[in-house]
């Protein structure tokens, strides 16, 4: 059995009033590759940030290797959705691939040192860009951009790789590449990211977490098509079925027989 | 220039106005790369405020500018960010408000009233020396903050929320460099005015911004460009009797047309250069 890396309990997160998130438990075991679906607004992103630390749990707890998000207990790589805010920013490649070693706390000495910049250097020759690294980020294309933030994720050799909707500005061959890569990664790292994208979702990820309010996680598949079925509902029916037959692929075991909740 | 510089009251502006790009220079690449143009000049318009309350009460002036800037700078720092979408209205009211009250108040002062006008362009052609010495102890204590947190406001410029993730401490990070803003600006209003404050603070950072690599880079290249546009622009005034203020900022407004013209041209080379290897390879 593997090392859980995030145990979440009885989780609740309320927004002005208006839950988001209703009971979640989740258990995240080391080697795995979840795809976050569900509908928007279903409250993926909130649960991406609440692991993450950026919000606080209302009511249950996050624990990240036995500790408070925030709390250097787990190495986190975070890609956020968002690829081309402060575009015309004065920073290269590697640069900002950098920022991502960035500690507070050892404010000083001033400037990079030539450990940041070799490890920079490296994470964006994992992602294939090292040729970029002293261009502008304003003169990347889009999927530069993107390896770009996911090589500033890589930077500090994180235990979890979270990406939130990473392959929105990607075209299909530049996706086709970006899972390869991702199942690569996926060897020395756990992976959680939410996704739209179906197809790529049950070809690459090895389970599922459907959100829409309440969590349901679904592992260990017989099939891709399998698999599928299960993204399929909850980002289509906007429903989950709670548990799967062990049906034959190709045999759909949807939408019939599905609880909605 | 140089039979120019025999004048005492000519060295201080020389020297106000390089002090005063060096600071503008580095808060200034701050204020553009976090898009904090709007709320600046909202804190120095909402100046006019205190410079009205420093009147009525007799204060001298800088504290009640600073006070009322300093002030109103934390209410906008709350409300920008606390809700983001609406905070520029916020700041609209508040700027407009800041200066109705700094109005009504010199009306309300007895005896005689000064000229706000002065405020709004400065008076750099008479600078005394003690003013330079507040401008350099207090310029020397906001760019020694600003490099202390140098690494932490780098990466919060860019991108907040993995800031954030990497524990950096935005929120107060944020609330400083907007009081750093004021401090700036409250300065700088005496010396230069507020509408070359912001002039300073705005067009030197954003043509800068175009042709370097770094934020460092950005902020070395805005202080040798102010400082380019101060001196020209006393300069200026000095040969063709013209005031210094406006000369100033119309030097600047003049870089920054040249360097949308010369983007232009960039463009254009680079087009014809695509199209000629183009027609080479066609035929």
């Amino acid at each position: 059995m593997n090392d859980t890396i995030v145990d979440i309990t009885d989780l609740c997160f309320s927004y002005s009033g208006k839950e988001v998130l209703h009971n979640i438990d989740l258990v995240v075991a080391e080697g795995d590759f979840i795809a976050v679906v569900g509908p928007n607004g279903g409250g993926k992103t909130t649960l991406l940030k609440l692991i993450i630390g950026l919000l606080k749990p209302t009511r249950g707890r996050v624990r990240l290797s036995g500790r408070k998000p925030g709390k250097k207990g787990l190495e986190i790589g975070y890609v956020p959705q968002q690829i081309d805010h402060n575009l015309s920013f004065p920073a290269t490649a590697l640069d900002v691939v950098i920022m991502g070693k960035h500690v507070p706390e050892n404010r000083l000495p001033f400037g990079r040192s030539q450990q940041d910049r070799r490890d920079g250097l490296a994470a964006l020759e994992k992602m294939g860009i090292s040729e970029f690294a002293g261009r502008k980020i304003s003169d990347l294309s889009g999927g530069q951009r993107q390896r770009v933030l996911i090589a500033r994720a890589l930077v500090t050799e994180p235990e979890l790789l979270v990406l939130d909707e990473p392959t929105a500005s990607i075209d299909s061959r530049g996706q086709t590449e970006f899972y390869q890569l991702l199942q690569e990664l996926n060897k020395e790292l756990t992976i959680l990211m939410v996704s739209h994208d179906l197809l790529s979702v049950s070809a690459y990820a090895k389970s599922v977490a459907c959100v829409n309010k309440r969590l349901h996680y679904h592992q260990a598949f017989a099939s891709s098509g399998e698999l599928f079925d299960a993204v399929y509902a909850c980002s289509v029916y906007d429903s989950c079925p709670v548990t799967f037959p062990q049906s034959a692929p190709g045999q759909s075991s949807l939408p019939e027989g599905v609880t909605n909740d | 220039m140089i039979e120019a510089l025999h004048f005492e009251f000519m060295r201080n502006a020389l020297l106000a106005g390089l002090l005063a790009s060096v600071i503008c220079g580095v808060i200034g690449s701050l204020i553009v790369v976090n898009r904090l143009v709007f709320l600046s000049g909202g804190i120095a318009h909402s100046a006019y405020g205190g410079i009205g309350l420093a009147f009525f009460l007799g204060m001298p002036f800088m504290a009640g500018a600073f006070f009322f800037s300093f002030l109103s700078a934390m209410i906008m720092a709350a409300v920008s960010s606390r809700s983001k979408q609406r905070a520029d209205t916020i700041i609209g009211v508040m700027w407009a408000v800041g200066m109705a009250v700094g109005i009504l108040l010199i009306d309300l002062t007895p005896g005689y009233n000064v000229d706000l006008m002065s405020y709004l362009f400065g008076s750099i052609l008479s600078v005394p020396r003690s003013d330079l010495l507040i401008m350099t102890i207090a310029g020397g204590g906001i760019l020694l903050l600003v490099f202390y947190f140098f690494n932490d406001l780098l990466v919060m410029s860019y991108d907040e929320e993995f800031a954030l993730v990497r524990g950096v401490p935005v929120k107060r990070l944020y609330y400083m460099l907007i009081g750093i803003v004021a401090i700036t600006v409250v300065m700088m209003v005496q010396v230069v005015g507020l509408i070359l404050v912001i002039a300073l603070l705005t067009i030197p950072p954003y043509i800068a911004e175009k042709y370097t690599k770094s934020l460092i880079q950005m902020m070395v290249f805005s202080c040798a460009l102010g400082m380019v546009c101060t001196s020209g622009g006393l300069w200026i005034s000095y040969r063709f009797d013209l005031t210094s203020g406006a000369a100033i900022i119309f030097l600047a407004g003049t870089g920054f047309f040249l360097s949308l013209v010369l983007d232009r041209l960039i463009v254009l080379s680079k087009r014809r250069l695509m199209l000629k290897s183009h027609r080479e390879m066609s035929g």
